[in-house]
């Protein structure tokens, strides 16, 4: 780290700023990414069409299949297309696209093409946008054999994974959460990477193993202190990427604790959580003194009015009681 | 590219080389259809029965390096843009030794060395993929051409008016070209699309729409001719309806009763390899030529079917690899 301080919103515009002097072949396109749209609604590209032009970061119309086609059709001939699909809603109207052929085309060529396209996109709520525009739709992507997941929870990580993302040679979605953009942390250098696939530790603790990404890992760190002033260790997992996640992270960091937590945003219902929890009981079963807990957001979609929205989204009460749940089951059993 | 280049003269040596791929075409797509009903293969197959000449004059315009995006029904594309008999008849076939080693099939037939990149079996997807190859070679500031090749049926969904705007307002170096023939599966074009030609449909994006009849060898070729060399002189896309029939059912072994018998055999008629072979002839290409063509690619053919039995299906480890670059556990 280079002792500065950045915001995501910054941290995601180095990132691309960086890949593209470093690369000729990545490019941006989305809806006004370009400086004269302003930049992007979130303003992560900002300053980029007017230093690298507006035949490499191209502002769309609003036609999310066309934008994400012309980005699998681009990856596939070598360019590094980085598609930013405003809101991870709107994807659902090119589902197609990533599901079908930016996933599938890899395989169904036999190896002789490959989809090296990223895409960006914002959700999350608690910021009253309602059932549209809201939505942790994380678990859809992960059930797809070929496309990559990812979200991170610090600005760094931000620049890190984009970096990352950008350098893989399969299509990876970054999450990003629409309650981060103004968040600050230390400034990575320039050309940090996060590994694909690696989580890291956020917190180290011996007594219950706390599972997340993204906006959760901010949580279940607030969760932990909770939990330390009543004498309970927790580690905290930033999975980081969510599919293919570090499995070997969390089985080692529940082998030590005995007890986990799975913290998302996303509603419950085979969310990421359902996964990762039976894998843990898979391998872990006869380790493990309580069964695995997970804490996700109400199976409604995201209402608006705040009262509703606050009834939705976990909090951090909620992994308190859930690692209470792992401990007292133990010393109950 | 220079004005020479770009005329597009219907020469002898064009005929030939028009005549050679449709009777290709023909042929594989008769001996695939044998091989099905006796049994040798079952897959899924798309028959493109009638729309060779469509193909083969189509392609003709393009060069070896010009991308192709096509559809499920794409064995007459995919033929017509070069892709090896052997590889095509091994992939069909479901072996190791097939352009996608087995893995894609007759629906997602990929083969880059002759600039068919991707074969799609969601109907109109492809369209919007071509515009990137077209925006990659537009960034680039490569002399390559896009050609996205999709049916009626494919002008009706999202993804077709969505990257026509695109590429209008981009000026993409792409061509749309909608072969028409006359179904979106059982639906004709007049009962499922609000209009009687596609080709109008361009007006709505600002980009030129040329009608031609799909099974005119020449009229084919000069509208594709033109319509590429428009896309590679930095001019922008056009949508090209190309006239054409589907002369056997939407899927192989589908009932077409729903088809007009008098309208079937008039099809017949206009699509007939006798048909072709008398217009061909008429352009200083000789029986002889003509007839050693044939044989050439009847042995050709032969060949690829010998090659396709005898291949090895892939072996069942082979699941593992390519899902992503480096194999992740599962």
């Amino acid at each position: 780290m280079s002792g500065k301080t950045i915001s995501f919103g910054q941290a995601l515009n180095a990132a691309l700023d960086d890949a593209m002097a470093d690369d000729g072949n990545v490019m941006i396109l989305g809806e006004d990414v370009a400086d004269e749209q302003g930049g992007g609604v979130f303003k992560v590209s900002k300053g980029l069409s007017s230093k690298y032009g507006t035949s490499r970061v191209r502002s769309t119309p609003i036609s999310e299949q066309a934008i994400l086609g012309a980005a699998v059709g681009a990856a596939i001939i070598g360019m590094r297309p980085v598609a930013e699909i405003m809101l991870m809603n709107f994807i659902t109207v090119a589902m197609d696209q990533l599901v079908n052929h930016a996933a599938k085309l890899r395989f169904m060529s036999g190896g002789q093409t490959n989809v090296p396209l990223v895409v960006r996109t914002t959700t999350g709520a608690g910021v009253g946008f309602g059932g549209q525009h809201s939505d942790m739709l994380e678990a859809w992507f992960a059930h797809v054999p070929g496309l990559k997941i990812a979200t991170a929870s610090n600005p760094a990580d931000a620049y890190g994974l984009l970096r990352s993302a950008i350098d893989d040679e399969d299509p990876v979605i970054l999450i990003e959460n629409i309650t981060h953009y103004g968040m600050t942390g230390p400034a990575p250098e320039a050309g940090y990477r996060v590994p694909l696939g690696k989580a890291a530790i956020a917190r180290e603790g011996r007594d219950v193993t706390l599972v997340t990404y993204g906006r959760g890992v901010g949580d279940s760190l607030k969760a932990a202190s909770l939990l330390a002033d009543e004498g309970i260790a927790a580690e905290v997992i930033d999975l980081r990427t969510i599919a293919p996640w570090d499995e070997q992270a969390v089985f080692a960091s529940v082998a030590k604790t005995k007890r986990a937590v799975i913290v998302h945003e996303a509603v419950r219902p085979f969310g990421a959580g359902a996964e990762i929890s039976a894998r843990i009981h898979e391998e872990l079963f006869s380790d493990l003194l309580a069964p695995v807990q997970r804490v996700a957001s109400y199976p409604s979609p995201v209402p608006f009015a705040k009262p509703l929205e606050t009834a939705f989204l976990y909090s951090v009460d909620d992994i308190v009681r859930a690692a209470h749940a792992t401990t007292d089951k133990a010393i109950n059993s | 590219m220079n004005k020479s280049d770009s005329s597009h003269a219907f020469t002898p040596e064009l005929a030939r080389s028009i005549y050679r791929k449709a009777y290709l075409i023909n042929r594989t797509d008769q001996r695939f259809r044998a091989m099905l009903t006796n049994g040798e293969l079952a897959v899924a197959y798309y028959p493109v029965r009638g729309q060779e000449v469509t193909a083969a004059a189509a392609m003709s315009a393009l060069q070896p390096e010009d991308y192709l995006v096509t559809t499920y029904r794409g064995l007459h594309d995919s033929l017509a843009k070069g892709i090896p008999s052997r590889l095509l008849w091994a992939e069909f076939a479901g072996k190791r030794t097939g352009t996608c080693k087995g893995k894609g099939g007759p629906m997602h037939i990929t083969y880059p060395p002759t600039g068919v990149m991707v074969t799609t079996g969601i109907v109109g997807s492809g369209i919007p993929i071509a515009n990137g190859l077209a925006m990659a070679a537009q960034i680039r500031g490569e002399n390559r051409v896009a050609v996205a090749s999709f049916g009626d049926g494919a002008s009706n969904i999202g993804a077709f008016h969505e990257a026509l705007n695109m590429a209008s307002v981009w000026k993409l170096p792409v061509v749309f070209l909608c072969q028409n023939n006359q179904y979106a599966e059982h639906t004709t074009l007049a009962a499922g699309t609000s209009v009687t030609s596609i080709a109008e449909r361009a007006a709505g994006y600002g980009m030129p729409g040329v009608s031609c009849d799909g099974l005119d060898p020449e009229m084919m070729y000069q509208t594709m001719a033109a319509a590429v060399a428009r896309a590679r002189a930095g001019d922008g896309p056009t949508l090209v309806e190309a006239h054409t029939y589907r002369l056997q059912g939407h899927i192989f072994g589908a009932d077409y009763s729903y088809i007009p018998k008098e309208e079937l055999k008039a099809a017949e008629e206009r699509a007939s390899m006798m048909r072709l072979r008398q217009r061909i002839s008429e352009r200083q290409v000789t029986e002889s030529d003509l007839a050693q063509i044939e044989q050439e690619v009847d042995a050709e053919i032969e060949d690829a079917v010998a090659f396709a039995l005898k291949s090895d299906p892939p072996d069942p480890d082979e699941i593992r690899f390519d899902i992503y670059e480096t194999e992740q556990a599962a």
